[in-house]
């Protein structure tokens, strides 16, 4: 069954307009740019430069270790001036590479040259997108490549285009898709050949009408279906996306490729197409800067390493009843305390709540209304589960499933009694790895 | 009614004479040592040991896969009667220890750099930038071990940090598991001096988050006794022996190092007293 949605989920106000309509723009180089290392899923790289060292756009600062890892470049050409701990939007403070830009932006030599790429094989795009630093921009950043090398025995058929973009606020994966569709039809292309794939479907939000017309042509010159998705959240959640387009269900604890499915964000198809055809490594990406606590909301073409106040000072500043920063969405951002937090490959938006906006609540005991049950898009319990957190019963968490959320916030929208329920889950999902850390 | 009470004692009679031969058919033979200890043991099932509960650390000390000082919450005293039970010498254990919080930055003298508010437990706090504390090694004072501590041996102050009472303490190590910044450890009451932080930060840094985090200045370790104190990356370290001289804390001046007074006014069982008395 092909039903166009999923079970559960929320419908928040969505917010969109208030950067949809702004073209991408492209933000002037910052005084400095703090990169960090860690930005993909698994182990970070190492950095190959020091203090002092002269770097130019899209060089190697620090190497992959081991092959869940990617390459991390230069985001422009400058002066590494230090190489210190600093906020990193993740919720952490890490180490992190600061680059003062000299202003020329020069690439490295041999990059940003135009490529015939088309005969370049699997196993080579493969390397090409490895070696470009690529991994999901649509939040998570787990490594391109790693997902583009399934095992023989998990064959993939159905390739999708991520460009639901169902969180909140955030539009840039939108004007991605409404300015720059045959250069992510280009990337998805890559990725097909990559696989040995045929069928790809560009999966959009009904809510992105102009995304849909502009992508729609480009999609259908390569023979890919546009499929237009029921407004709902989370309905660009991997799990949720496959079971809406395709009807099957990835199996709990599984991954999208045990369902013969790959999902990649319409970010990074872009992403791709900048690494195989421009040969450029990820250095920039789209962000939206946006809420009612900027003063211009905007969705801006950044540096990776771009400062959250600089991005912020570029759409305006903050206004003066800001309350609260947010990187990501705000359903599944994280709270950012410093304005030093960084835009990572990850980073697919920065949110500014005004001080109305972002009361919390101390969330009161659970009332047995069953709420959160219908809007897990997981089918998760999540009132026994945060019940068992807040008591500190892990094992029974992890019997209730806990590991299995997809953190998407949906029960805490819904929680009448205002619950922190992600945040008790994402304390018994610790706990549970650090035991199971601890029996290996 | 006569014929009723006959009737029912004659069914009860029949009933337990049935029970009494299950009983003897069916008995399952326990050994009488593994009860003896059960009894032996404080019976508060707090897992201190790393098992279940009494029972099962009874069960493993009768079939000789634990020691008989296995038990951290008991003591000497239970140690002694447990090895008079399982007929084996007791050398007599270590001197007695209470569980001591390696940080003084309270809400008054210690820095946050945001406003928490999240659930109110520090594990929880601390996946968040590891904590709203500027320092990021501080107590974050919302009390997940006074939560865990089964013996009621932890309050938090009004300023925000777990006061232990070394009367009510017994060792069970369960708040030195439970705390996520790994400030809190098991000292023996007999010391005096404590050197109350856990930073690793430059003395730069400390002074900027908090009014009481060693600096790294080495004064404490000029002033003590050749090895009673080290410097292991940028923190004051105590090595426990030689002692420190209630003197050093003195010369200490962020006040990190300080006279704790761990002296136990009621015992909390005999054995204790005895080890405190030893070792004063």
């Amino acid at each position: 069954m092909k039903s166009g949605t999923f079970f559960g989920g929320v419908h928040p106000r969505y917010e969109k307009d208030l950067a949809g309509g702004r073209p991408i723009e492209t933000m002037p180089l910052p005084a400095r740019l703090v990169v960090p290392f860690a930005q993909n899923l698994g182990a970070a790289p190492k950095p190959v430069v020091k203090k002092g060292d002269e770097v130019k756009r899209g060089q190697l600062i620090a190497e992959p270790q081991g092959f869940v890892s990617v390459p991390l470049h230069a985001p422009t050409s400058g002066v590494v001036q230090a190489i210190d701990v600093f906020p990193h939007p993740v919720g952490a403070d890490l180490p992190a590479v600061v680059i003062v830009p000299d202003g020329k932006d020069e690439w490295a030599p041999g990059l940003n040259v135009e490529r015939d790429a088309g005969d370049l094989g699997a196993d080579a795009l493969r390397g090409v997108i490895r070696d470009a630093g690529l991994v999901g921009m649509g939040g998570a950043a787990f490594p391109t490549h790693v997902k583009l090398s399934p095992p023989k025995d998990k064959p993939i058929d159905v390739l999708v285009l991520n460009g639901a973009e169902c969180e909140p606020y955030l539009t840039a994966d939108h004007r991605l898709m409404a300015e720059r569709p045959a250069e992510i039809v280009e990337g998805a292309s890559w990725f097909a050949k990559a696989l040995g794939v045929e069928n790809v479907i560009v999966a959009v939000e009904k809510n992105k009408p102009d995304a849909i017309a502009a992508m729609r042509p480009a999609a259908e010159a390569r023979g890919y279906a546009v499929r237009a998705l029921d407004v709902v959240y989370p309905q660009g959640a991997e799990r949720q996306l496959i079971f809406a387009l395709t009807g099957r269900r990835v199996p709990a604890g599984g991954l999208p490729m045990d369902v013969g499915v790959l999902v990649q964000n319409v970010g990074t198809c872009y992403a791709a197409f900048e690494a195989v055809r421009r040969n450029r490594p990820l250095t920039e990406r789209v962000v939206c800067v946006t809420g009612r606590g900027v003063a211009n909301p905007k969705n801006v073409l950044a540096r990776i390493g771009t400062t959250f106040g600089d991005a912020i000072a570029f759409c305006g500043g903050l206004r003066e009843d800001a309350g609260k920063i947010i990187g990501g969405g705000p359903m599944m951002g994280v709270a950012q305390y410093s304005l030093d937090a960084p835009v990572t490959k990850g980073t697919s938006g920065i949110v500014v709540l005004t001080r109305r906006e972002a009361v919390q609540y101390a969330g009161d005991p659970c009332i047995r209304c069953g709420r959160c049950l219908r809007a897990c898009p997981m089918l998760l319990n999540p009132s026994v589960l945060s019940v068992y957190a807040e008591r500190l019963r892990f094992d029974e968490t992890a019997a209730h499933h806990v590991l299995d959320c997809i953190e998407c916030g949906c029960c805490a929208y819904v929680c009448p009694s205002r619950r922190p329920m992600v945040h008790h889950f994402r304390r018994a999902k610790a706990e549970i790895r650090k035991k199971q850390a601890r029996a290996v | 009614m006569v014929a009723a009470i006959i009737a029912l004692s004659a069914l009860a009679l029949v009933a337990s004479f049935g029970l009494a031969m299950v009983a003897r058919a069916f008995a399952v033979p326990v050994d009488p040592k593994v009860e003896e200890i059960e009894g032996a043991l404080p019976g508060a099932n707090c897992g201190g040991c790393g098992l279940p509960g009494c029972s099962e650390l009874a069960r493993r000390i009768a079939e000789g896969r634990a020691d008989v000082d296995a038990c951290p919450v008991g003591g000497e005293s239970v140690a002694r009667s447990i090895s008079r039970i399982m007929g084996v010498a007791f050398a007599g254990g270590g001197a007695r220890k209470t569980a001591l919080v390696f940080c003084a930055g309270d809400d008054e003298t210690a820095r946050r750099r945001f406003y928490y508010n999240g659930v109110k437990d520090c594990a929880s706090a601390a996946l968040l930038f590891g904590g709203d504390k500027l320092c990021g090694y501080g107590c974050l004072g919302l009390g997940t071990c006074a939560g865990v501590c089964p013996f009621g041996a932890i309050e938090m102050s009004a300023l925000g940090l777990p006061v232990i009472d070394p009367s009510k303490c017994t060792a069970c190590n369960k708040c030195v598991l439970a705390c996520p910044k790994k400030i809190i450890k098991l000292v023996p009451v007999s010391r005096r001096v404590h050197i109350l932080c856990s930073s690793h930060d430059k003395g730069a840094k400390v002074r900027k988050a908090c009014s009481v985090g060693c600096i790294a200045c080495t004064k404490c370790v000029k002033e003590a006794p050749e090895g009673a104190i080290a410097m292991q990356d940028n923190l004051a370290v105590a090595s426990g022996v030689p002692e420190i001289p209630d003197s050093v804390a003195a010369v200490c001046p962020m006040n990190t190092i300080r006279v704790v007074d761990l002296g136990i006014s009621a015992p909390a069982d005999a054995a204790g007293a005895a080890a405190e008395g030893a070792a004063s």
